[in-house]
């Protein structure tokens, strides 16, 4: 198919009708609002579902809610989780959490953020949060520990609440440790 | 010339200097922000309130890159081009009456009674720059940039050159403190000589290599034109001069057209200090306005196609430039023989 060429009239062919025009384009824009999002200051508002970074949770009560079952471990595909577990002993204090574990990090530069750690979890006490630019000046800054984790998981509404239950079973047969 | 007049004319060139060197720093500044207002967008906005040093930070970028040398280069050529380039956009400032007097010193630092051909030279030295740069680099890319610049450039200093003679013929003078004098008496030479400042503007695009007349440039075709193989401070070289060479044109678009220093209730040359650098201050309010339609123009037009660029300056303008004078010389001429 061949299309003709508009025939342009003289005034046209000046050329000015263009300008013109660019000239009212150019200045509705530069008074219009502008698009820009000012980065650190002004964030996008992250979907729910978002799989941002893995931290660990407390429960309401201020338990670590994980138990060292070390399946994040297994299950996680760039192996960036590395749990130590407590021992047989257990770590005194901390209520009657099993097996809390006793050194739980994350390996930031690993993770893919693909959430398996957190489906796996049996005790919920691990979540994709919202986080999404995590910066470090090092390698090893990267590498987040149990303090921190928790710290930046704060605490997850736990409506089972097993270890509130578990503590008041303990109490009623004695055995508060 | 004695000393002492060798000192001061040393003092205003250091003055004019360090005054331009700023300005192209900010018009690129603000070449940033306006681009990005009118594509919605915010520009540079962060170092120092509302971006105000970021030309610093600019510079110290440029100075702190790589001196890139490729190893196919014509090194000798490769190095001056960029010095080729930047010096004549700094000269043509030279006749360039900024104010009307400061003291007893004129504000201009060469008051040469062949005032606008010096200039009209200077900028035709300019082109060997880009020419040189498109040679040197020995890649296609600069080498077309380079042979595009010099026939826009050669194209339009014709049409540039023709456009103001009119404004020559009714002043009676090349100098240009002669050309101020003139529209203090007679009132701005836009009023006399419309088509001229045309002809003149739209040329003063193509001389600086602007849109919609980037072709040496056109990043679309050439990817950078004939800075390609630059980096550096060399290719920071080349910009500052580009934007040298568009504060040189607004400044004679300003004298030639828009009566200088003067405005239409201040015509008197200053009696003091305060008034002459009152003077001065007008005379760069006038080319920051023009300064602002080069940069608002980039994005109001698209790029030219290359043939019609040609058809522009040739068939268009040359043409008509010779006509217009033609018309002004009848003209004149009509009047003397009435009088």
């Amino acid at each position: 198919m061949i299309v003709d060429r508009k025939k342009l009239s003289f005034w046209e062919r000046l050329y000015i009708p263009a300008i013109l025009g660019g000239l009212r384009v150019t200045v509705k824009h530069f008074f219009s609002k502008k698009v820009t999002m000012q980065y650190p200051e002004e964030r996008w508002t992250v979907p729910e579902g978002y799989r941002g970074a893995p931290y660990l949770v407390k429960d309401q009560e201020g338990r670590t809610k994980c138990v060292s079952c070390q399946l994040c471990e297994f299950v996680c595909p760039p192996k960036a989780i590395r749990i130590t577990p407590p021992g047989p002993q257990g770590i005194p204090g901390v209520g009657n959490v099993e097996k809390g574990p006793s050194e739980f990090e994350i390996n930031m530069l690993r993770c893919i953020f693909c959430g398996f750690c957190q489906e796996v979890c049996p005790e919920e006490a691990i979540f994709l949060m919202k986080d999404y630019s995590l910066t470090g000046l090092t390698r090893k800054a990267m590498i987040y520990d149990k303090e921190k984790l928790l710290a930046l998981g704060g605490v997850h509404n736990d409506t089972i609440n097993k270890w509130g239950r578990k503590a008041e079973e303990a109490k009623e047969q004695g055995m508060l440790p | 010339m004695t000393l002492e007049e060798f000192g001061i004319n040393l003092f205003k060139v250091v003055c004019v200097f360090s005054l331009v060197m700023p300005m192209i720093a900010y018009s690129v500044m603000a070449e940033r922000r306006i681009s990005a207002f009118i594509q919605d967008r915010i520009g540079p906005n962060r170092v120092g309130w509302q971006g105000i040093l970021q030309p610093l930070a600019d510079g110290l970028k440029a100075i702190l890159k790589e001196d890139f040398t490729p190893a196919y280069v014509r090194t000798a050529y490769f190095w001056l081009a960029p010095a080729i380039t930047f010096i004549p956009a700094f000269m043509t400032m030279a006749v360039i009456p900024f104010g009307s007097t400061i003291g007893h010193q004129k504000a201009v630092i060469a008051d040469l009674n062949v005032g606008v051909l010096y200039s009209f030279g200077i900028v035709s030295l300019g082109v060997y720059g880009i020419v040189l740069a498109g040679y040197a680099s020995n890649s296609k890319y600069p080498f077309l940039g380079g042979i595009r610049s010099s026939a826009q450039m050669i194209s339009y200093e014709i049409a540039m050159g023709m456009a103001v003679i009119p404004v020559f013929m009714l002043v009676g003078d090349l100098n240009l403190s002669k050309v101020i004098d003139f529209q203090r008496t007679h009132g701005w030479l836009i009023m006399y000589a419309p088509l001229s400042f045309f002809m003149f503007l739209i040329s003063a695009f193509a001389e600086t290599n602007r849109l919609p007349f980037d072709l040496p440039e056109s990043e679309t075709e050439l990817v950078a034109g004939y800075n390609t193989e630059y980096s550096s401070m060399k290719f920071a070289m080349f910009f500052m001069g580009e934007y040298a060479n568009m504060i040189a044109a607004s400044a004679m678009m300003v004298t030639l057209f828009f009566g200088g220093w003067m405005l239409p209730w201040i015509t008197e040359p200053a009696s003091s200090i305060a008034a002459g650098f009152l003077h001065i201050g007008i005379f760069l309010g006038k080319m920051m306005f023009f300064m602002g339609v080069f940069i608002w123009v980039r994005w109001m037009l698209p790029r030219f196609r290359y043939d019609q660029l040609m058809d522009l300056g040739w068939r268009r303008f040359v043409p008509l430039a010779l006509a217009n004078v033609l018309v002004y010389a009848v003209a004149l001429w009509a009047r003397a023989l009435m009088k």
